[in-house]
């Protein structure tokens, strides 16, 4: 367990190999996973909010996707890696309850997942994986090393992405 | 903008006692449902910051079941009433004066899903009622959400609601027992920004 580095709700945690992220019970929020797989250093941001933009409180930038994935970017390229090599991976965005009505809280996932994606395409991060959607919560474990993002639900099964 | 942060002991002992009154009203719905003694009481309120609420539980990836209510009306906010799903199976057992183990691992016969949301409608519709009698505020709740998953995936959803805002939500311990058995639940309720200032103008204990 000591090779693993726990990143909470509104988050972000870089970690170089053989160390790995985990983040546990994600519902809408979203796990950016990013690695270089040069140098197998990573890091892992659990954002909670599409935008910072509307908020009265946006000190905390991991935890929102514009700019968690700026921060995401600038730690990265800190530690020596370079822009275009960043690959990301992500999940979580799910919908955890069925409601009658059109609240917003109800797509907020869908939102999530949707500014994440725009997000990273606007600083140039490419995603290569995701799973995202659904509506059950993900514990992942991402591992810089070899850029695996293995995920685990309660009742949809396990798997690697 | 009031946060949770700064109630102070009288802000948090009317909160108690409203809890405490709406939990008695409660106890009286559920008996009359079930036709048993069953008690409920608040012993705690506390107020988390949010990242806090899924060790309550027991961590962000122990299964619980979850039931939220939006609240709309004179205030706006969110109510979620969550245990951990060995509980609430447990809670159901109790309700329906089953042995334990008669519901199973999980929750998902149409007989268990509407008694446990039946059990979230009395507890936030009574507490409401408290609330509104003390504050003459007109509050409504929505129809219930359920949803039985990780704590901390069934959290975000909801606190994400208010998570731009506020850090912290307003915790109300609930105990249910019947005869020797004792379950606890947590209800949380996070009014929107202003809304709790609302809330404390209006019992008079605004400071």
């Amino acid at each position: 367990m000591d090779n693993i580095i726990q990143v909470g709700m509104a988050e972000l945690k870089i970690a170089a190999a053989p160390k790995k992220l985990l983040t546990a019970g994600l519902g809408s929020c979203i796990g950016i996973c990013v690695c270089s797989p040069a140098h197998q250093f990573g890091a892992l941001a659990h954002i909670m909010l599409p935008s910072s933009i509307q908020s009265k409180r946006s000190q905390n930038k991991a935890k929102f996707a514009d700019t968690a994935v700026e921060m995401i970017l600038e730690e990265m390229i800190k530690n020596g890696a370079s822009a275009s090599k960043i690959i990301a991976k992500i999940a979580g965005g799910a919908q955890m309850f069925k409601f009658v009505g059109d609240s917003n809280i109800m797509n907020i996932g869908q939102r999530n997942t949707l500014a994440v994606e725009e997000h990273l395409k606007r600083i140039g991060i490419k995603v290569v994986a995701k799973d995202t959607g659904g509506n059950f919560g993900r514990t992942i474990v991402f591992d810089p090393k070899t850029g695996d993002l293995k995920i685990r639900t309660i009742g949809h099964g396990e798997r690697t992405i | 903008m009031k946060d949770f942060t700064e109630l102070s002991c009288i802000q948090l002992d009317a909160l108690r006692e409203i809890g405490n009154i709406g939990a008695g009203n409660a106890a009286t719905a559920l008996a009359q449902m079930v036709q048993a003694k069953i008690d409920m009481s608040v012993p705690e309120v506390t107020i988390l910051p949010f990242d806090d609420v899924a060790k309550l539980v027991g961590g962000a990836d122990v299964p619980v079941c979850g039931l939220y209510f939006a609240v709309s009306g004179s205030i706006t906010g969110s109510i979620l009433f969550m245990l951990p799903i060995e509980r609430a199976v447990l809670l159901i057992d109790m309700i329906l004066g089953r042995n334990s183990s008669e519901t199973g691992a999980g929750i998902s016969g149409d007989l268990e899903t509407s008694v446990i949301m039946e059990v979230g409608n009395i507890i936030s519709a009574t507490y409401l009622n408290a609330l509104s009698h003390f504050t003459k505020l007109k509050l409504l709740t929505s129809i219930p959400a359920l949803a039985a998953d990780m704590a901390g995936a069934i959290l975000n959803g909801v606190l994400a609601q208010v998570g731009g805002v506020v850090d912290d939500v307003l915790v109300l311990k609930t105990m249910f027992t019947r005869e020797d058995q004792e379950i606890v639940g947590h209800f949380f309720m996070m009014p929107d920004s202003e809304s709790l200032s609302t809330i404390l103008q209006a019992l008079g204990v605004n400071c």
